[in-house]
C-alpha cells in the first residue's frame, strides 16, 4: 500500500518537474501580433472605441481585453479579419449583417465655416475653409463621430449612407416563400 | 387597384413543377401497374392501396414531426410516387406488412432522416426494397403465376391473403425468370434447359410471367419511359448508358461462355432491369446533374446489375446496384462538371483561338 | 412543352445551336402584326438624367427654362457617359429628383418638361454624309446624340464604336434575335425600316472600319428576315442575313458571337478580341438618324404587350413619356397585374408605380397576368439538375444557391457566380420555383458592397496616413521655426550684451 502510494507520487513528482523544466526550457516566445492588428484597423485615431489611438486600441486586442468588434469604422470586415488573426470567435450579433455605414452631413444653414470639425476629422473628408461652408466627401467619411462633438453649432449629424442606383441590389430572396422587396418600393 | 409584385425575374415560369413532374411519372407508370393488376388479381391492388397509403400517412407524421408546412408538402407528389415504386417492385401477394413496413423504411428513414424531399442520398423505394430483401427474404421472394384479375381469388380469398397472412396455395406459387436461372445455375442445368424451363423472351418482353407486381411488363415500362422522355421529365442519359452497359457485358460474357450467360435481351427484360432503366435510376434527387455525369451513374448501374445477377447471392441486383452508385453521385457532380461558357474545363479563361 | 417547343425541336435550323437555353412560349403573336403607330405626345415628360450605364448626366436647364426638341439638357460627364436632350419643346417646371424606373424605385435627377405641343425643332446636329465621314466623325455624331445600346443594356454606343483602336476587328453583328418573348418592336422595326436600318449597320460598320455585317436574327422572324434580305449592299459593304434557331437567351451577346462566327469568348473579355462588335438593330437605326438627319436619340420604339393590356401595341415614345400615359393610350389595364414590367419578362425590370417615364433602354412595357406569370409556391431544391441542363453558360445555378443560402458569397463566385449573364433559363425552368435569379443578383450586390468597402478601407487608411505625415511635418517645421528663433533670439542678446558691453567701457 506504502510503495504503490510512494512509487505513485515519486513518479508524478518526477514527471512533474521533468515537464516544467522543459517548458522553461524550450520557452516560445509567442509571435506578437500587435502589429499586425494594427495593420488591420483603419489607423486613422479616431477614438471611437475608447482607446487612444488604434494601437493602443491593437495592444488591448492583442492581450484579450478588448473584443475584436470594438472598432465601429472598420464594420463587420474589420471584426472579421481581426477574428482570424486573434483565432478568437467574432460576436457578430450586435455588429449585424446589415448594419447600414454612417456619414455625417452638414445642415449648411448652421455652419458658421469654424474650422473645428475640419482639423478634427482624420480622413480629410471634409472640405472648405475658414468662413466658408464645410461639406463632407461622401466616399472618405467613415462615421467616426469626431466632428460631430466639436461642432460648435451643432450643424454636424452622422446619417444612414443612402442607396444608390449603383449601390441598390435584391435582397436576399427569402428561403421560405417569396421574394421580398428591400427598401420602399414608392 | 393592388400594386403588382415587385421581384426579381424572370416573371414567367415553366409549365412543369415538383408536383406535376411527380403526377406525370405517376402517369406514367399506370399502364405497367393496371397490367399488374390485371395479371396478379386483387391481393396486388390490396398491396397497392396499403403502401401508397402508409407511405402518406408515414410522410404527413415526418412532417408533422419535423415542424414542416404539412399540407404543402404531402400535397407535391412524392410521397405518393415513393410508395408507387416500392409497391411495383413487391412480390404482389406479399402480406400487408411488408409494403407497411418498407414505406416505414423508405419515408422515415430513408427519406426524413436525411432532411426531408431533395435532402436524401439514396432512393426511398430501394432502400426499403433491399432492407426488406435482406430482413424477410421470404415474403419477398414468393412470387406467384400470373392468375388474372377474374381467374384470381375473390374478394375474401384476396384480403385473406393480403391480411390474413393466408398461405400462397401451391397451384399458383411459382419462380421469377431470374430465381429460375439462379437455381438452375446452381444445380448446374445447362443454360439452353433453364431458357426453356424459364418464360420465353418474348412473354417476358409482354410481361404474362411470375415477377415483381410492376416489373413484369418490359413493353409497358417501356412505353412510360418513351413518354417521360418525350415530356422531357428524363433525358436519354441514364437509360441508354445503362442498358447499353448491360447490354454490352451480357452480350460479351454470352459469346465467351454461352452456357454460364444467359443471352444479353435476357437481362434486359428480366426482373426491374426496365423500370429502374426509366422509372428509379432517374430518381432526380438521388442522381448526377449533369449529362455525362449521368452517363457514368447509368453504365455503373448497368455494370453492377450484371455483376450481381451473375455472381451475387442474389439472384436480383437492381436495388443494390442503383444504392451503390446513389452513394457515388455526389461525388461524381464533385469531378464531373459542365465546362463553363468562355473557360477551359480547368476554369481559366480560354486563349485567344483556343477551341474549348 | 408546348405546341411551339415541340415545332422548334423538330426544325431542321434547331439542330445546331448554343448549350443549354430554353424555348419559351413566345406570345410574340399579340402584337406581331401591330405596325408601329406613333404616340401623341403627353403633358409631362420626366427626363432621368442617368438613362445609361456610367456616370450621370449633369443638368445644363433650369427652372422656367424653355426648351426646343432635340435641345441638349443633359451633358455627359466622364468617359463613360451620354448626353440627354429635350424630346419635344417645352418648358421645364422641375429639375430634381424623381423615382427611376427601376424595381428599387430610388430617386434620381430628373428633368421634367410641360410640353406645349408644337414640337419645335431647335438646331439640329449638322448632318455628316457617311460615304465621306471619318470613322472620328461617325462616333463624335453618334456621342453627341446620345445614343445608347438599345436592346437593353444602355451601353454608350460612341465607346463601342471606337474600339477599332484596340482590336482588330473585322465583323459587325447587328443583333436582331430578339429572343425575349413577346417583344416585337425590333421585329416591326426592321420590317417597317429595313432601308435605315441598313443604313445605320453600314454607317456602324464604317465607322468600325469593318467590312462584314451579319444580320442575325431568329427564325421565327422570317418576315423581318426576308425585309432586310434586298438592302444587302448598303455603303457599297456586304450585309448578309443570318437566321439563328428561336432559343432563349439566342440575343446575349457572346452566345450570338458563337453562333454565328462560331467562336467562344473567353471569359471576362469583350467579344472584340475576336474581331467581332455586335450592336442592336434599333441602335442601328438610331446612328442612321443620328448621322444623316442629325437627330439625336429622343424617341424609341417599344412593344406594349401582356394579357393585362387592353390594346397590345408597338409604339414609337418620346423618352421620358410615363408608363401610365402608355398603358392609357393602349387602352388601359384590363385587370390588375400581376406584374408590371419595363422589358421582356425574361430579364425586364418590374416597377411598383405606373409614375416612372420610360427611358433609352425601355424596349417594352408588359402587364402580365396572374396566368402567365405562373407564379408559385417555393418547394426545396430536389438537385434534379434541370438548371444546369438548362444554363447557356455551363454553370451549376442549384450549387450556386445552395452556396450563397449557407452565407458562402465567394464559394459561389469559385463555382461561376461572376460567369452568369442573369438570362433567368435557371429560374424559368426550376420546378421547385427557386428565385435562382435574385439570389445570384443578391450575392452580386453583396460582393461588390463588400469589395468597395475593402476599398474604402483602404482609402481612409492612406487619407489617414497622408494627414499624420502632413501634421508631423507641420509640427517638424514649426519645431524647425521655433529653433531658428530661439538661436536669433540668443543671437540677438549675445549681440546686444556685447553692445552694451562695448558701450559701458
Amino acid at each position: 500500500m506504502f510503495t504503490a502510494a510512494a512509487s505513485m507520487s515519486a513518479l508524478g513528482l518526477g514527471l512533474g518537474l521533468l515537464l516544467g523544466t522543459a517548458a522553461r526550457r524550450f520557452h516560445v516566445e509567442i509571435p506578437p501580433i500587435v502589429d499586425e492588428i494594427s495593420e488591420c484597423l483603419p489607423g486613422t485615431n479616431c477614438g471611437q472605441c475608447g482607446f487612444a489611438g488604434c494601437t493602443s486600441a491593437a495592444e488591448a486586442i492583442a492581450d484579450g481585453s478588448a473584443p475584436v468588434t470594438l472598432c465601429p469604422p472598420g464594420g463587420r470586415d474589420v471584426a472579421l479579419q481581426l477574428a482570424e488573426i486573434t483565432g478568437t470567435d467574432a460576436d457578430l450579433s450586435t455588429e449585424g449583417e446589415e448594419a447600414i455605414p454612417l456619414i455625417a452631413f452638414i445642415f449648411e444653414d448652421h455652419c458658421t465655416g469654424c474650422t473645428k470639425c475640419f482639423k478634427r476629422c482624420p480622413t480629410d473628408a471634409i472640405i472648405g475653409a475658414a468662413k466658408q461652408i464645410h461639406t463632407v466627401v461622401s466616399d472618405a467619411c467613415i462615421g467616426c463621430d469626431a466632428c460631430v462633438e466639436v461642432c460648435p453649432t451643432e450643424a454636424i449629424v452622422l446619417r444612414e449612407k443612402s442607396k444608390t442606383l449603383r449601390s441598390w441590389y435584391w435582397d436576399r430572396p427569402d428561403s421560405a416563400g417569396t421574394p421580398v422587396l428591400q427598401g420602399d418600393a414608392q | 387597384m393592388t400594386a403588382p409584385t415587385v421581384a426579381s425575374g424572370p416573371h414567367t415560369h415553366a409549365v412543369f413543377n415538383v408536383t406535376r413532374t411527380m403526377f406525370a411519372v405517376m402517369i406514367c407508370l399506370t399502364p405497367a401497374t393496371v397490367f399488374g393488376f390485371a395479371q396478379f388479381g386483387l391481393p396486388s391492388v390490396l398491396l397497392f392501396v396499403v403502401t401508397v397509403l402508409s407511405a402518406l400517412v408515414f410522410e404527413i407524421a415526418c412532417l408533422a414531426v419535423t415542424g414542416k408546412p404539412v399540407k404543402r408538402f404531402a400535397m407535391d407528389g412524392s410521397a405518393l410516387l415513393t410508395g408507387w415504386l416500392l409497391a411495383m417492385t413487391l412480390p404482389p401477394w406479399a402480406p400487408w406488412w411488408v409494403g407497411v413496413t418498407g414505406s416505414g423504411i423508405a419515408i422515415v428513414i430513408a427519406k426524413h432522416a436525411f432532411g426531408g424531399l431533395g435532402q436524401n442520398l439514396f432512393n426511398p423505394a430501394m432502400v426499403a426494397r433491399a432492407m426488406l430483401l435482406v430482413a424477410v427474404p421470404v415474403p419477398l421472394t414468393s412470387w406467384v403465376a400470373p392468375v388474372g384479375l377474374t381467374g384470381g381469388p375473390d374478394l375474401m380469398a384476396s384480403v385473406a391473403i393480403t391480411f390474413g397472412g393466408a398461405p400462397i396455395y401451391d397451384a399458383v406459387s411459382s419462380a421469377s425468370v431470374l430465381s429460375t436461372l439462379k437455381s438452375g445455375l446452381d444445380a448446374g442445368t445447362p443454360m439452353l434447359d433453364i431458357l426453356h424451363q424459364s418464360d420465353s423472351i418474348r412473354s417476358q418482353f409482354v410481361g404474362v410471367m411470375a415477377g415483381s407486381l410492376g416489373e413484369t411488363s418490359a413493353m409497358l415500362l417501356l412505353l412510360g419511359g418513351v413518354c417521360l422522355i418525350l415530356l422531357r421529365i428524363i433525358t436519354l442519359a441514364i437509360p441508354l448508358s445503362m442498358m447499353g452497359t448491360l447490354f454490352g457485358l451480357a452480350a460479351l460474357a454470352h459469346v465467351i461462355a454461352p452456357d454460364r450467360f444467359p443471352p444479353p435481351l435476357f437481362h434486359v427484360v428480366s426482373g426491374s432491369a426496365m423500370l429502374c432503366a426509366f422509372f428509379i435510376a432517374t430518381d432526380y434527387v438521388t442522381s448526377p446533374v449533369t449529362s455525362k455525369g449521368r452517363v457514368i451513374y447509368g453504365a455503373g448501374i448497368g455494370a453492377l446489375i450484371f455483376v450481381i445477377r451473375s455472381w451475387g447471392s442474389f439472384p436480383e441486383g437492381v436495388a443494390f446496384a442503383v444504392l451503390l452508385m446513389n452513394a457515388a453521385t455526389p461525388l461524381i457532380d464533385e469531378y464531373v462538371r459542365p465546362r463553363i461558357f468562355g473557360r477551359t474545363r480547368a476554369g481559366k479563361p480560354l486563349e485567344l483561338g483556343e477551341k474549348p | 412543352m408546348n405546341l411551339s417547343s415541340i415545332a422548334a425541336f423538330l426544325n431542321p435550323v434547331n439542330l445546331f445551336s448554343i448549350r443549354g437555353g430554353i424555348h419559351p412560349e413566345t406570345r410574340k403573336f399579340l402584337t406581331a402584326d401591330c405596325p408601329i403607330e406613333e404616340m401623341p405626345l403627353p403633358k409631362l415628360l420626366r427626363i432621368p438624367l442617368q438613362q445609361h450605364i456610367g456616370a450621370e448626366a449633369a443638368a445644363l436647364v433650369k427652372r422656367g427654362d424653355r426648351v426646343l426638341k432635340g435641345q441638349l439638357i443633359g451633358k455627359a460627364r466622364g468617359p463613360v457617359s451620354a448626353n440627354i436632350h429635350s424630346p419635344t419643346s417645352g418648358t421645364v417646371v422641375a429639375v430634381g429628383e424623381f423615382a427611376a424606373p427601376h424595381p428599387s424605385g430610388l430617386p434620381v435627377p430628373t428633368v421634367t418638361i410641360r410640353t406645349d405641343g408644337l414640337d419645335e425643332w431647335g438646331p439640329r446636329l449638322p448632318r455628316l454624309r457617311p460615304e465621306m465621314a471619318s470613322p472620328e466623325e461617325i462616333a463624335a455624331q453618334v456621342a453627341e446624340a446620345g445614343i445608347v445600346g438599345m436592346g437593353g443594356a444602355t451601353f454608350p454606343s460612341a465607346i463601342k464604336l471606337n474600339l477599332r483602336d484596340r482590336y482588330p476587328l473585322t465583323t459587325l453583328i447587328i443583333n436582331a434575335a430578339e429572343c425575349e418573348p413577346y417583344l416585337t418592336c425590333d421585329d416591326r422595326l426592321i420590317r417597317e425600316h429595313a432601308e435605315e436600318v441598313a443604313d445605320g449597320a453600314a454607317i456602324i460598320a464604317k465607322a468600325l472600319g469593318v467590312e462584314e455585317i451579319i444580320f442575325a436574327i431568329e427564325s421565327n422572324k422570317p418576315q423581318a428576315a426576308a425585309a432586310i434580305t434586298p438592302f444587302n449592299h448598303p455603303l457599297g459593304m456586304r450585309l448578309q442575313v443570318k437566321v439563328v434557331p428561336t432559343q432563349y437567351p439566342m440575343g446575349s451577346e457572346k452566345h450570338l458571337v458563337q453562333m454565328v462566327t462560331g467562336k467562344e469568348t473567353p471569359a471576362r473579355t469583350l467579344t472584340a478580341e475576336l474581331g467581332v462588335v455586335v450592336h442592336n438593330a434599333a441602335t442601328a437605326y438610331a446612328v442612321h438618324l443620328a448621322v444623316r438627319y442629325g437627330e439625336p436619340l429622343i424617341s424609341r420604339h417599344m412593344t406594349v404587350s401582356g394579357r393585362a393590356i387592353s390594346r397590345p401595341a408597338n409604339l414609337r415614345v418620346r423618352i421620358g413619356t410615363p408608363v401610365l400615359d402608355i398603358i392609357n393610350h393602349c387602352g388601359g389595364l384590363t385587370e390588375d397585374p400581376e406584374r408590371l414590367l419595363l422589358g421582356g419578362p425574361m430579364m425586364g425590370q418590374p416597377i411598383a408605380t405606373q409614375r416612372v417615364p420610360i427611358v433609352k433602354g425601355t424596349n417594352g412595357i408588359l402587364a402580365l397576368s396572374a396566368s402567365e406569370a405562373r407564379k408559385e409556391e417555393m418547394l426545396p431544391c430536389i438537385r434534379c439538375g434541370t438548371c444546369v441542363q438548362a444554363c447557356p453558360c455551363g454553370l451549376t445555378p442549384f450549387e450556386m444557391n445552395a452556396r450563397i443560402q449557407s452565407g458562402d458569397l465567394d464559394g459561389a463566385a469559385r463555382v461561376g457566380l461572376m460567369d452568369c449573364v442573369n438570362c433567368g433559363c435557371c429560374s424559368y425552368v426550376c420546378p421547385s420555383n427557386i428565385p435562382l435569379v435574385q439570389g445570384f443578383a443578391f450575392a452580386r450586390g453583396k460582393l461588390a458592397e463588400k469589395q468597395s468597402r475593402k476599398h474604402q478601407q483602404e482609402e481612409t487608411k492612406r487619407l489617414a496616413a497622408a494627414r499624420t505625415a502632413r501634421e508631423e511635418a507641420i509640427a517638424a517645421k514649426k519645431r524647425a521655426a521655433m529653433a531658428k528663433r530661439k538661436a536669433e533670439m540668443a543671437a540677438k542678446k549675445a549681440a546686444e550684451a556685447a553692445a552694451a558691453q562695448e558701450a559701458t567701457k
